[in-house]
């Protein structure tokens, strides 16, 4: 990021990317459809399972291929899950960033790491899980883990409120995120943002709710808003969505089919029909999309993925102009950049 | 700056981490205090099982890194003999679509965790070291029938009277759910 300052005041901000660059849509070009799953791991990988998901729904689009109900159940317990794991760290490295050295974070990690231990039992790893499958799951998930997230989502609102209790009312945390770095609905909605960031400016959009995927219209959540577009709405909707993620959940896990298949019949190796999909669903950090051009052939001509992240840091000059430094890590902080979605 | 409310939050804030010295810890010493991994827990080496294995080199195929060499030559009428079976584990990305693509059930991912080595050579594992033994063992990865001999995993989740990691943890606050909202 190169800054333009005059004294301590921002007049120019010029984010660099491209450090992180591994080359992940060219390498995609060169491997089949099922061996693409573990690089989406490597997109965002503070929520791994989501890309995995957002991947196999778009091959899955243009496979025509029907993802049996207990799949699509814990895909959706699986994703509201990782969605609180991820909006923790976004919240915990901004209370970082403000200045609350590292006591929220920790204490958000603890939870975090309850939700990781989950996606460890089902999937063997703590983080790059190459979980899903085009047509379901890899495999079929303990019994244990059932019981597992209940209790999860049982014990998980009392620690909300203690996090709240930490530095919701704190009149530092208020007076240094409340009014800093606005971002305008029509800014947001122009420059095609989404997530938390666009939901804080007050646009009510979410791709659970507005173009329901998978089986997220049969479960009955709220999409919280923010008025200002601020940091302090940023972090605010943030803890509103963990709590609607909870009771999405828990409506799932009500509905959850105990018995049934985990995958559709998908051979490991195979060929799509010539076309192309745009498949999207609604990451943690925003709207990801993958857009797989086919050939025919057993591997995809051309794989584009739109990060949120990346489209939701161009506004980012915009809102840190004329605002001192120290405004600026908080701001950035509040985004929920994370560097693997940007540069791909 | 102003404090309307004379730092009532921050002495809430204060208050929990205040509450929070007198819980116990929740975090392990490492090398000497160890958890329980994950029963599917993909660790860092690849057991094989060489009287199962017929040579038909699907893992190669299905390795997304191009990382496992295998080498055979035909013995017996309609049977290979595997010479070499390599894989550079400094290469590979524990993905696991190997184990998962092996129709015989001849490859597992290993339990194994702590793997450095100090010199780059030692992490291509070649047929002996990948090999089935007391030592390399399988993990339950796409794997359920080794599912039994192994332990459970220790969640932070639950306490240690449950078969959690670690000591009783109670979460301090005590509102109704919800009344945050």
């Amino acid at each position: 990021m190169r800054l333009t300052l005059d004294g301590e005041v921002i007049t120019d901000v010029e984010p660099i990317v491209g450090y992180l660059h591994r080359g992940i849509e060219k390498l995609a070009e060169t491997r089949t459809y099922t061996q693409i799953i573990p690089l989406t791991d490597r997109l965002d990988y503070l929520a791994s399972m989501t890309n995995n998901v957002a991947y196999c729904m778009a091959v899955e689009k243009l496979g025509g291929i029907k993802v049996p109900e207990r799949a699509e159940y814990l895909r959706v317990i699986i994703s509201e899950m990782i969605r609180i794991s991820s909006h923790l760290m976004a919240i915990g490295s901004f209370l970082n960033d403000c200045g609350a050295f590292f006591t929220p974070l920790l204490y958000m990690w603890r939870e975090r790491e309850k939700i990781l231990d989950m996606c460890d039992m089902i999937s063997g790893q703590r983080l790059l899980y190459n979980f899903m499958r085009v047509g379901g799951l890899s495999q079929d998930v303990p019994a244990e883990f059932i019981t597992s997230v209940k209790k999860f989502v049982a014990e998980m609102p009392r620690y909300i409120d203690e996090y709240n209790q930490l530095v919701k009312e704190n009149e530092v945390f208020l007076a240094r995120s409340k009014g800093v770095g606005i971002l305008p609905k029509e800014t947001a909605i122009a420059i095609g943002a989404s997530g938390p960031v666009l939901r804080a400016s007050g646009m009510k959009w979410d791709v659970r709710k507005m173009d329901p995927y998978s089986v997220y219209d049969r479960f009955d959540f709220e999409v919280p808003t923010g008025q200002n577009g601020d940091c302090y709405d940023r972090y605010w909707v943030r803890i509103l969505e963990m709590t609607q993620s909870l009771r999405i959940m828990e409506q799932a896990l009500a509905q959850l089919p105990a018995k049934g298949p985990i995958c559709a019949d998908v051979p490991q190796f195979f060929t799509l029909p010539a076309g192309e999909v745009y498949g999207y669903i609604e990451a943690p950090k925003g709207n990801l999309g993958f857009y797989i051009v086919s050939d025919g052939s057993i591997a995809p001509y051309r794989l584009h993925i739109y990060p949120p992240t990346l489209i939701n840091i161009t506004a980012f000059a915009d809102m840190v102009k004329g605002w001192k430094v120290a405004d600026l890590i908080l701001t950035f902080g509040s985004m929920d950049v994370v560097l693997g979605e940007i540069d791909r | 700056m102003k404090f309307e409310r004379y730092g009532v939050g921050i002495a809430k804030g204060l208050g929990m981490t205040m509450r929070h010295l007198f819980r116990a810890p929740i975090t392990v010493q490492y090398p000497e205090e160890k958890l329980k991994i994950s029963k599917r827990t993909r660790g860092n080496e690849l057991v094989w099982f060489p009287d199962r294995c017929t040579g038909c080199g699907t893992c190669t195929k299905a390795c997304p890194q191009g990382n496992i060499v295998l080498v055979t030559h035909r013995g017996e009428p309609n049977k290979f003999i595997v010479d070499k079976f390599e894989c550079d584990t400094g290469r590979c990305i524990f993905c696991g679509l190997c184990v998962e693509s092996c129709p015989y059930n001849a490859l597992a991912m290993s339990v194994k965790y702590e793997c450095a080595k100090y010199r780059r050579g030692d992490l291509v594992l070649g047929k002996e070291k990948m090999a089935v033994s007391a030592e390399n063992r399988p993990s339950a990865y796409c794997r359920p029938q080794f599912e039994e001999g192994l332990p459970a995993q220790s969640l932070l989740l639950y306490n240690r009277e449950e078969g959690g990691q670690k000591l009783k943890f109670i979460p301090l606050s005590t509102r109704k759910r919800g009344s945050h909202a």
